[in-house]
């Protein structure tokens, strides 16, 4: 998005669901009780929702299937697939509809049962033909390979990625909400069972159920609602390849483009960010994602985030909820970036809320670093 | 009738014996990998195909780790080659995890699971 759409609309309700583990449920469940706990946040009711912004990995129609289990009939859907980004992606799409009136109450939902139905990461995508008869295990092969690669241009050590997982541990020990709470240290990360050169099992995501949603209305209507606007000051999409194997530079992202854009759109840069909220499937993605946001330079992002400096008591809190790696992570994490933000500048953050939090960061991934989404929130001192 | 063989399909036959063959486009001279209609670096659609020198370098590398009983740790790596373009592949003759960024590489068709297909292994000497 442009200037043109900074602060013109606002997250009024956030909502969660079935994190962890969600028994019994299936993924519209988890999808319904997400978007059934947002609307009531924002003092709203299903019968209200006019614009429906929705991705899941049970079918190809999920939008609908989702509109029709919530026995809605959205005058505006969006259902556009870029992975775990989509839903950060969708707070553009939203904007501008409801900008134009295409509706007035937009609800962006996701729900995922995939520990409790399958245990492993689902994807509904094929493997690349030209990949697949080497056997990569997706996604970890691709980020192993971006990870060794970021290790040979720029000597990151496996210690500092060890840190990114450190520190999410440390975040969700303050969070109820997270679904590993156990000490982890860096030896703990860097003795756990190998998985993807140079990759252990504690530099992945974790495998979770759980389903998000948000709603966002326009900016007058926002001042109604029961808990304080978090504004779309501004955001932007960038995609650089599908396949990991058509990625020009493996150690650099196209986040630098998503990322200076929703800048621009936001008038604001990174030394201003008072919160970032980053999609860490794997603990290189927020090395990467810091250094191609500008937090750091390009080659630094190992340093930066070494011994607890994106930790509680850090120099910038980062994925304060515990991420991807330690809070949830059902297939899709993008939407709990946008939650975790949204709840953080309110003040009703679920672990350790901080204090004078009025612009965050949001930052989604899709695919295998192919699509880069970045979201730019303000709290109402940021208009 | 004029049967039509699709770019993928020339690129498949091509591995069927034994060569690897890239598409090269006629305006900007540039490789490109996966074979397509169309160049991605200029969009012209006029292409030629050429026969891989075989020489390559590994860009980037992982090992899948696997329970020795399922078949062990096996090598997965993006090869750069001589022409430009890069692939995924595997290097085989040495340990998955002797394999490094840099490597010089053969590029040769061998064979996964009976089916053809590009594999690499490291520069004698």
């Amino acid at each position: 998005m442009t200037g043109d759409l900074r602060g013109k609309a606002a997250i009024v309700g956030t909502g969660h669901a079935g994190f962890g583990e969600a028994r019994g449920l299936t993924a519209y469940d988890v999808m319904a009780q997400a978007g059934l706990a947002a609307v009531a946040d924002a003092g709203l009711s299903l019968a209200d929702v006019d614009g429906l912004f929705c991705t899941m990995m049970e079918d190809s129609m999920p939008a609908l299937m989702a509109a029709e289990y919530l026995g809605i009939q959205p005058r505006f859907v969006d259902g556009t697939m870029t992975g775990g980004s989509s839903f950060v992606n969708y707070l553009t799409s939203a904007a501008m509809a409801l900008d134009v009136g295409l509706c007035d109450v937009a609800l962006i939902v996701y729900g995922s049962n995939q520990r409790t139905a399958s245990g492993r990461l689902v994807t509904a995508s094929r493997p690349p033909e030209y990949e697949a008869p080497y056997k990569p295990r997706y996604p970890i092969s691709a980020y192993a390979m971006a990870a060794a690669r970021h290790m040979h241009e720029y000597g990151t050590t496996r210690e500092q990625l060890a840190d990114v997982a450190v520190a999410a541990r440390a975040w969700a020990q303050h969070n109820p909400e997270a679904f590993e709470r156990g000490p982890l240290s860096r030896e703990d990360v860097l003795a756990a069972r190998m998985v993807g050169d140079p990759l252990t099992v504690r530099d992945c995501c974790l495998v979770t159920d759980g389903g998000g949603a948000i709603v966002m209305v326009r900016a007058d209507r926002a001042r109604d609602c029961p808990k304080p606007p978090v504004y779309l000051l501004g955001s932007a999409a960038a995609s650089s390849h599908r396949q990991i194997s058509q990625m020009r530079d493996f150690s650099t992202t196209a986040a630098r483009e998503s990322g200076a854009q929703a800048f621009a759109a936001a008038g604001v840069a990174p030394g201003d960010i008072d919160l970032v909220e980053l999609y860490d499937a794997f603990t290189i993605n927020t090395i990467l994602f810091l250094e191609d946001l500008g937090f750091c330079a390009k080659g630094e992002g190992g340093a930066f985030v070494e011994g607890g400096r994106i930790a509680p008591g850090g120099v910038l809190p980062v994925n304060t909820n515990g991420g991807g790696l330690s809070c949830v992570h059902p297939g899709m994490y993008g939407i709990f970036t946008v939650i975790e933000a949204a709840r953080q500048i309110r003040g009703d953050a679920p672990g350790q809320q901080l204090e004078n939090i009025d612009l965050a960061l949001a930052h989604g991934n899709g695919g295998v670093l192919s699509s880069q989404v970045t979201a730019i929130l303000g709290s109402g001192n940021t208009l | 009738m004029q049967e039509i063989t699709g770019s993928d399909q020339t690129f498949r036959r091509a591995l069927a014996n034994g060569e690897i063959a890239l598409p090269k486009c006629d305006s900007c001279g540039k490789f490109h990998f996966f074979p397509r209609v169309v160049c991605p670096h200029c969009h012209e659609t006029a292409l030629s195909w050429r026969r891989a020198s075989g020489r390559g370098e590994v860009y980037t590398t992982t090992v899948v780790r696997r329970r020795s009983e399922q078949g062990g740790d096996y090598n997965i790596c993006m090869v750069e080659l001589e022409e430009g373009v890069r692939m995924m592949s595997r290097v085989e003759g040495i340990a998955p995890a002797d394999v490094t960024i840099g490597m010089a590489v053969t590029v040769y068709v061998g064979e996964i699971d009976g089916q053809p297909a590009v594999l690499c292994r490291p520069v004698e000497g």
